[in-house]
């Protein structure tokens, strides 16, 4: 019976392409294999269910198809069998939904040794700035957003005199250390997307979201916008380098602080605007 | 248990209907064009609908050109690639499926499987639909106007929607925004009698629990619109009002285009609240129609009972309801309330158990029936296998932390395409099988049909299963080109291509679809009044297609619920809901 062949061919071809496809998640980077875990628990769930209704669906149209003579059964209900299948089903769902709420309840626990990067994102480029000795982020505002302060920073907090920051360049991370990412826009939504990394949030103007991170092994990983953010969305990358703790520090002692980059005359300007907050 | 009254009809009084005071047109103007006849205003609806849905498909073609073969066709830029995405999606949604699950099978199936001589308020119906067509003209001329149409996303969301990086920033937008609260007025009028008529004008006999599955699907989806679609009419007037008198309903303080905008204070979550307020319950009044016709489908081809009837309905109404709560699942990596992903991962998984509870009904049907493998069943076969992949897949996307990874890859694309347009299709495709022999009379052509089905089935399974693969690996939607990235190997790009070859050679198989239809209006076999020999009302009219006010002098009275397929003791395998028990002709020998 031709058409109960090809639909069960639909269900063994998903399952046999699913095994043999080349296509599949990158190498994780970060310590979110709980999220891969949870995927994969989802895969073997659902997975179960599809082949499992397409084949009853297929024996049911070899079986059942119309024969001269052929009458159907009367059955409107059969309670029991609802039931069973309904109690099945919220069992199915549970053992997806707990470990799916486990994870994300230590996603949005950030750790409390976590240090802090900032992301921002603008039309269509991303600028990343860390702390400086103090090892705080000074606060910022887009009113501020001048030639000279691409980033909107305080110039009136001292905390954020020293802060790294890094125009058009990449942002390195160190492995092993905890990290929440804020991140942060001045135009549009944006998201600071690193498949490797798993984790992803949008970038809203007005707010400062985050996700939290522990890079797990080095390497450099490409940065792209997730969240469409007008015409050139699709241009706009930059690259994460995860680096061992020397080369990280290394790297940091090259790094330009805000007060480093103000030039002498960005000092002037910052005087004549320090009647702002 | 189903109530199915065998004796007693002494109970019911005899037929006394008085002709209801239905407009009857003096003219072909208002007989053709302004018609206040619910059948005339579904054609006007369903070709209208499927008009604007042929501009889309061909906007698909564009999208897959560039994205299977990125470079080579230098007339697609990337502003006109988020152009083409934006009005593909919105045309989908809104202006096909929506007006033609309810505008076009709602206003043609309501009145007569229920039993009316029309919609109650017939002159409003004729309203909704050329208020509908306005709203459609408004779109279309998005494309001919100064900057194009806007390329936002179909979820337009602000800031970007407005500001000047996004194309069709100066008119698009507004005209975008006009269009959909054309819409959100002309559905309004049409669905304040889909509802109303349900409640109001269903014949003698038929209650509640009497109505086809797919009134009941029409009708719930109907209630979810009315009450989900003002939420996108106020995100609509308060993103127009923000872009012509510069409010800042949703527009904090930003920078747009270097330089400091006037806007400040709004906020971007806001208009996304209120978006998927309307969008989530939006998958369900495209896919409740969709389950209700199918049903009918399954249950008329497979000449069977619908299993479980009972449940059915409840899992339509709780499944309506649920809708409600779970519209910031499209929000998890929007930078919303963590915590927010607790409660909306619970009830987005809780929704999974009634609509699991459909799918095993619909193939418990299946389970020791009659199945004739006509072309309306292989599309509901078709459907129930492009719904559970993607409802599946929907249980990923709906589990907060796995969505992570996932969110705005083309995981989400071939998700949704696959449960709210591959699914649906099939139904609409399946549904017109069905029901053009009531329409015109006449009969589909077979061989076409099948080959049709064939092609697009497999065609669209063979695009969009795949492609969940895609955003497994990371590659995100809504991009021109994917350029230079490092995890993205050749061997995804040669999937793209091969995702269009397939799509282009499915899109033009659907044009063997539009000729069979044409052909078959004039050619096609004669069919009959009830060629599928089903139970519902609608096959029964004393005409074919059905007159003006459906039923000749008296209305039908209905003495069984829709489903007395192979009836134990009955000669024939179907009972017809208004024949009378005493009428039913029995199996030799059998007991009465």
């Amino acid at each position: 019976m031709a058409v109960a062949l090809i639909l069960l061919l639909v269900a063994i071809g998903s399952v046999l392409f699913h095994i043999y496809s080349p296509w599949w998640w990158t190498p994780i980077a970060t310590n979110w294999a709980y999220i891969d875990h949870t995927i994969n628990i989802t895969f073997w769930i659902t997975g179960f269910v599809f082949v499992a209704v397409i084949a009853f669906m297929a024996y049911c149209v070899f079986r059942f198809h119309h024969k001269e003579g052929r009458r159907a059964d009367y059955n409107p209900e059969n309670k029991k069998l609802e039931w069973w299948l309904s109690v099945g089903t919220g069992v199915g769902v549970a053992a997806m939904l707990a470990p799916g709420l486990v994870v994300w309840h230590q996603f949005v626990t950030v750790p409390a040794d976590a240090t802090e990067v900032e992301v921002m994102g603008q039309q269509w480029q991303w600028s990343f700035r860390l702390p400086g000795k103090d090892g705080r982020l000074g606060t910022s505002d887009v009113r501020n957003i001048a030639a000279d302060n691409p980033m909107g920073l305080n110039r009136d907090d001292a905390h954020a005199q020293d802060d790294v920051v890094i125009e058009n360049g990449d942002l390195h991370l160190q492995v092993g250390k905890p990290v929440k990412v804020l991140l942060r826009s001045v135009d549009v939504l944006h998201d600071f997307y690193v498949p490797e990394f798993r984790a992803k949030m949008d970038m809203v103007p007005g707010m400062v979201t985050y996700f939290w991170i522990t890079p797990i092994r080095t390497g450099t990983f490409d940065v792209l916008c997730a969240e469409l953010c007008g015409a050139a969305h699709y241009q706009m990358r930059a690259k994460v380098i995860v680096d061992e703790e020397r080369e990280y520090h290394a790297w940091l002692e090259q790094q330009k602080t805000f007060a480093e980059l103000s030039s002498a005359k960005a000092i002037v300007k910052a005087t004549y605007q320090s009647g702002g907050k | 248990m189903v109530d199915i009254p065998y004796e007693g009809i002494e109970g019911i009084p005899p037929a006394e209907v008085p002709d209801v005071e239905l407009y009857h047109p003096r003219s072909w103007w208002t007989r053709y064009v302004f018609s206040q006849d619910a059948k005339v205003i579904a054609i006007q609806y369903s070709l209208t609908a499927s008009a604007i849905g042929l501009v889309a498909l061909v906007l698909s073609w564009l999208m897959r050109l560039q994205l299977g073969f990125p470079g080579t066709f230098s007339f697609i830029d990337a502003n006109q690639y988020l152009q083409f995405i934006t009005m593909h999606g919105m045309i989908m949604v809104i202006y096909l499926l929506t007006a033609l699950f309810l505008g076009g099978f709602g206003n043609y199936l309501i009145p007569l499987m229920v039993g009316a001589r029309d919609m109650v308020f017939p002159y409003v119906n004729m309203l909704s639909y050329w208020v509908y067509l306005l709203a459609v003209l408004v779109l279309a001329s998005t494309f001919f106007v100064p900057g194009g149409p806007t390329g936002a996303g179909w979820t337009l969301y602000p800031p970007q929607a407005i500001l000047s990086g996004t194309p069709g920033q100066d008119w698009g937008i507004i005209l975008m925004m006009s269009s959909l609260i054309l819409f959100i007025i002309g559905f309004t009028m049409g669905g304040l009698n889909y509802v109303v008529t349900v409640l109001q004008a269903r014949t003698r006999g038929m209650t509640l629990m009497r109505l086809p599955l797919t009134v009941w699907g029409i009708f719930t989806a109907t209630v979810m619109a009315l009450l989900a679609f003002p939420a996108l009419f106020v995100a609509s007037v308060m993103l127009l009002l923000d872009r012509l008198l510069g409010t800042s309903f949703f527009m904090p303080s930003l920078v747009e285009m270097g330089t400091l905008s006037k806007y400040g204070g709004g906020s971007p979550l806001l208009f996304q609240h209120l978006f998927w307020f309307f969008g989530h319950p939006e998958v369900y009044i495209v896919a409740l129609p969709a389950f209700g016709i199918v049903s009918d489908l399954i249950s008329t081809h497979a000449r069977k009972n619908i299993f479980g009837y009972r449940m059915m309905v409840w899992a339509i109404v709780a499944i309506g309801a649920l809708s409600f709560i779970v519209w910031a699942h499209h929000m998890y990596v929007s930078g919303m309330f963590p915590q927010f992903g607790y409660f909306f991962a619970t009830t987005t998984l809780i929704i999974a158990i009634p609509t699991a509870i459909k799918v095993y009904n619909w193939v418990l049907t299946l389970w020791r029936g009659d199945i004739h493998l006509r072309v309306p069943m292989l599309f509901a076969l078709g459907f129930i296998i492009t719904f559970v992949n993607g409802g599946l897949t929907g249980l990923f996307l709906g589990n907060v932390v796995v969505d992570v990874p996932l969110s705005d890859t083309m995981f989400v694309v071939a998700h949704f395409h696959m449960v709210m347009g591959v699914a649906p299709i099939m139904v609409v495709l399946g549904a017109i099988y069905h029901w053009y022999p009531k329409v015109t009379g006449r009969m589909l052509n077979d061989a076409l049909g099948k080959f049709h089905f064939w092609v697009t089935f497999l065609g669209a399974y063979l695009i969009f299963f795949p492609m969940h693969y895609l955003g497994l690996l990371g590659v995100p939607r809504r991009y021109f080109e994917l350029g230079d990235a490092a995890f993205i190997p050749t061997s995804a790009h040669s999937l793209n291509a091969f995702i269009s070859v397939v799509a282009l050679t499915v899109g033009f198989s659907q044009m063997v679809f539009l000729f069979n239809l044409a052909w078959s209006l004039f050619k096609g076999e004669a069919s009959g009044g009830n060629p599928w020999r089903a139970t519902t009302l609608e096959w029964q009219t004393p005409e074919t297609p059905p007159g003006h006010g459906n039923w000749g002098k008296e209305l039908p009275i209905v003495y069984r619920w829709a489903y007395d397929y192979s009836v134990p003791g009955a000669a024939e395998d179907f009972i017809p809901q208004n024949q009378p028990p005493r009428a039913t002709q029995l199996i030799q020998g059998a007991a009465s």
